[in-house]
Formats: structure tokens, sequence, C-alpha cells
């Protein structure tokens, strides 16, 4: 159950609620933990709350950190739940 | 999907894993636990395990909230709909959590109906759980709250809405817990059932309470911790900065998810649950035992929305199944497949123990994705 997603923040709504799109999905969550979230934010949504913002750019970072390390050949047997391009 | 895709991607696993092997010291063993479900559950979805070299080991620590509570909470939430009448509102995996007298919520709910009185329903939010009490006046509504830090503001987050709606049918039977005494709790114990190089932090519970928390595990305990997000690559690349800091012999905490945790995290949500829950002397955890100052209680000024008050019902501690080693696997001291009724009398299917229970349980997430190879190779 801890499991959470980051979602696009679609349409605010009062009292707030906000609409996200969850992989296709648009489903009504409430921004009640999160201040100045604004359409097209990215939040990790949590049992129907948005827990905290996306900051895209330390998501860049974080990427990128990735990509130097990985500067490496081959590797043998992944499992199929990777996503290959 | 944005930001989840680019963290599951298979080349630059392979890219990582490289790099790992180039920095593990050959003349050393290195042992990790990852705290949280949500990484056992990507270590085995992704068989991370497998791109790890043979010295690296990574142990199941006990941050599933399911699979920390203990069956007399369970007989506590059954005994709510069976004796007091409520509809008791929970979340999807606490309903399957085996409990006493061959119950669990959902046999309970099967028991009742027909007969009519209480019953029990599943939400996904605390919302829902609030909005049920406004659709039926005439009942009363129980939400049975559970989990760690991540979903505590949440229900703070109700039980203020319910006190300014003035509703007088809606309570909650709190059983969150706090993380960093889980923590302290597994460095400090007198005979540790390991020894750990460090831990993987909390990827969620940590966007709430930030890293601060964590900074008594490298102080106290000299263990590095390093907070990392719930999708592969997240868990490699702070394996690999859990090793970086073994080799140089220092332990700091740092934090690999930077997209969404931050030193001090969400301070609205902490002064949510400041508002609402101060800490109970003791709690019993399922594995970890009673611990003190390390679960949540509702604030006496919250009083009437407290259910454990409201409804005069009791803990009871409870022996787990004779043959269970959920205690131990818990505490990181056995491995699932070390439980002689593994995939046998417990599978996700008819779980006997509550590490089965949830996809973030040890068990369930070995049995889901790597039993066979754990088997083989034991
Ligand atoms: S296999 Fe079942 S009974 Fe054994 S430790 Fe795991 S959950 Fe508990």
């Amino acid at each position: 159950m801890c499991l959470a997603l980051p979602c696009k923040v679609v349409e605010l709504r009062s009292g707030d609620l906000a609409l996200i799109d969850m992989a296709g999905m648009v489903k009504e969550i409430s921004l009640a933990l999160v201040d100045q979230v604004a359409v097209g934010d990215y939040v990790i949504v949590h049992v129907g709350y948005a827990l905290t913002r996306l900051d895209p750019e330390e998501a860049e970072k974080t990427l990128s950190l990735f990509a130097a390390l990985s500067e490496a050949d081959s590797f043998g047997c992944l499992s199929s739940n990777f996503i290959v391009k | 999907m944005r930001y989840v895709d680019e963290f599951r991607d298979g080349d630059l696993a392979k890219g990582l894993a490289v790099a790992i092997r180039s920095e593990v010291r050959q003349d050393r063993d290195y042992r990790f636990m990852e705290f949280c479900g949500g990484h056992t559950h990507a270590i085995s979805r992704y068989g991370v395990s497998d791109l790890l070299p043979h010295n690296v080991r990574m142990i199941h620590g006990p941050g599933c909230p399911v699979c920390v509570l203990p069956i007399g909470r369970i007989d506590m939430a059954i005994r709510l709909i069976l004796e007091r009448d409520v509809i008791l509102c929970s979340y999807g995996d606490p309903m399957r959590v085996p409990a006493s007298n061959g119950l669990s919520l959902l046999r309970a709910k099967a028991r009742r109906s027909g007969q009519g009185g209480g019953d029990v329903r599943m939400v996904y939010s605390s919302a829902d759980a609030l909005r049920l009490a406004q659709q039926t006046p005439d009942r009363q509504v129980v939400f049975f709250a559970i989990g760690f830090e991540t979903t505590t503001p949440s229900t703070a987050v109700v039980i203020k809405q319910a006190r300014n709606l003035g509703l007088r049918n809606f309570s909650v039977f709190c059983c969150h817990v706090l993380t960093p005494p889980a923590i302290a709790a597994i460095l400090g114990a007198p005979e540790a059932p390991v020894s750990l190089d460090g831990l993987i932090g909390p990827a969620h519970v940590s966007t709430i309470i930030g890293t601060r928390p964590y900074e008594f595990a490298a102080e106290q305990f000299h263990k590095p911790v390093v907070v990392a997000g719930f999708e592969p690559l997240d868990v490699m690349l702070a394996i690999l900065m859990l090793i970086r800091q073994a080799n140089a012999g220092c332990a700091a905490v740092e934090n690999e998810f930077s997209r969404a945790v931050s030193q001090d995290g969400n301070r609205k949500a902490q002064a949510l649950i400041a508002d609402v829950f101060e800490r109970r002397d003791t709690f019993a955890w399922r594995g970890l035992g009673e611990l003190p100052d390390s679960a949540l209680r509702i604030r006496p000024e919250f009083a009437e929305f407290d259910a454990e008050s409201r409804f005069s019902i009791v803990y009871e501690a409870v022996p787990d199944h004779p043959a269970c080693e959920c205690a131990a696997v818990l505490r990181g001291a056995k491995r699932p497949s070390e439980c002689r009724i593994f995939g046998t009398a417990c599978t996700p299917g008819t779980p006997v123990g509550s590490c089965m229970v949830s996809s973030e349980g040890a068990c369930a997430a070995h049995y889901s994705f790597g039993r066979y190879k754990d088997t083989v190779g034991a």
C-alpha cells in the first residue's frame, strides 16, 4: 500500500482538490498537504493525497547521474520488468 | 509514464550494475537493509539482487505497515465490527491479515453478511471514509488508520474535517507508527540479528519527514543512510552510494530521492500531524515487540474522534501462528524462504503471516518474483 506514483495535475478544484492524470486515468485527489501547486506540476500521489511536488530539475540531475555512471557496455540477464527501448 | 519509465530504463540499469561491480571491494562483504517494503518490492520485481555482486546482500527491513501490525490490533478492528456494530473502513491490504479465531477482516465481513449489522468497506483514501460517514448519519463509521508517516497526515486531515463538520458518527482507530524508532530498534538491538553496513531510507515517508530524522543512525550508530526513490534505478544508485560510503569508512545521511525529498520534509503535513496526534508511551510491533515512543494516538482535544476510547476497545497481545517466522523476517534475522511454511501452507492466496499479504511484504515479494531461485539456492 506504499506504492505511489508521480502524476500530472490537470485541473485545480475548490476545496483543496485537483484532477490528476494517473497513467491515462483522470482522478480526483486532495492537495490538502501541499501548497502552491499549479496545473502542469507533477505531484506524488498516495492514498488520494498529494504528498509533495516533484522537482523536475532534481529529477533531471538524477537521470544525468545515472547516464554518467552507466557509460559502460554490456551486462547479462536483466529482469523483463525493466523498460528496454 | 513521465518520471516513472526513465527510472526503470534497462540500459541504464546495466550501466549502474557495471558501476557497482567496479567499485565493490573483493576483500569484504556488504550488508545493506532496505527499510521499506516499497524497496523490497522493487528489488524483487526487477531482480536487482541478480545485478549485484555476490558479496553485496540486501536484507529486508520492517517498513511494511501491514506487516508490522500485530494480531491484537487486527482483533481490535474485528471487535469493532462484530461487537460494536460499526462500519469499518479499511485500506485493502489489512483486510486479509490473519487474526485470532481463524478470522480476518474479510472473513468477519463474510460471517456477518446476511445477518445484518456490522460491515467492512474497503477504501482507497481516508476521505472515502469521511464521505461514507456523511452519507450514513445513522451508523457509526470508523476509519482503520494504519501506516507510517506517509499516511498519517491524510488521517489528520479527515479528523480535522470531521470536527469542522460537527460529525458525531465518525472516528478513527489509530494505528499509525513512526519510522525512526523502528530504525533505532533494529540498529540498537542488544543482540543484533544482522550487522549492517548501511540502510536505504524510505522514499515516501521521507517526503513527509525529510532526511534529518535519520541523522541519529549516522551519528549514534555510525551507519550510512541513503534515502532513495522506489524505482529500480533509484535503488541501484542508492546501493552504489552506500558502497562508496562503506569503502570510505564514513557514515552520513545522503539523499538519492532529491526530486521529492528535502532535508526538512513537508512542513505543512508535519504541522497537521502535530495538531492531531501525540506519541504513545509504547506500542506493540510485530517482530520488534513493544517499542517506547514509536507510535501515535489521537490528542485528547480530538478524543471524540478516537475509536479506541469511544468504543472502549483495548489491545491484548496475541502470539503469532507457531510456525510463522514473520517476527524474524521483519527484524532481518531470517529470509522468507527460511520459514518452513513459505510457499506451502503460506502463500499470497492463503497467507498465514502478515508478510505474505501485502505486495510490499518480504514474503509476498519473494513468492511472486523470486521464490524458485531462492529455494534452489538455499
Ligand atoms: S512465509 Fe508466511 S508465515 Fe512464514 S514468515 Fe512469511 S508470512 Fe510469516
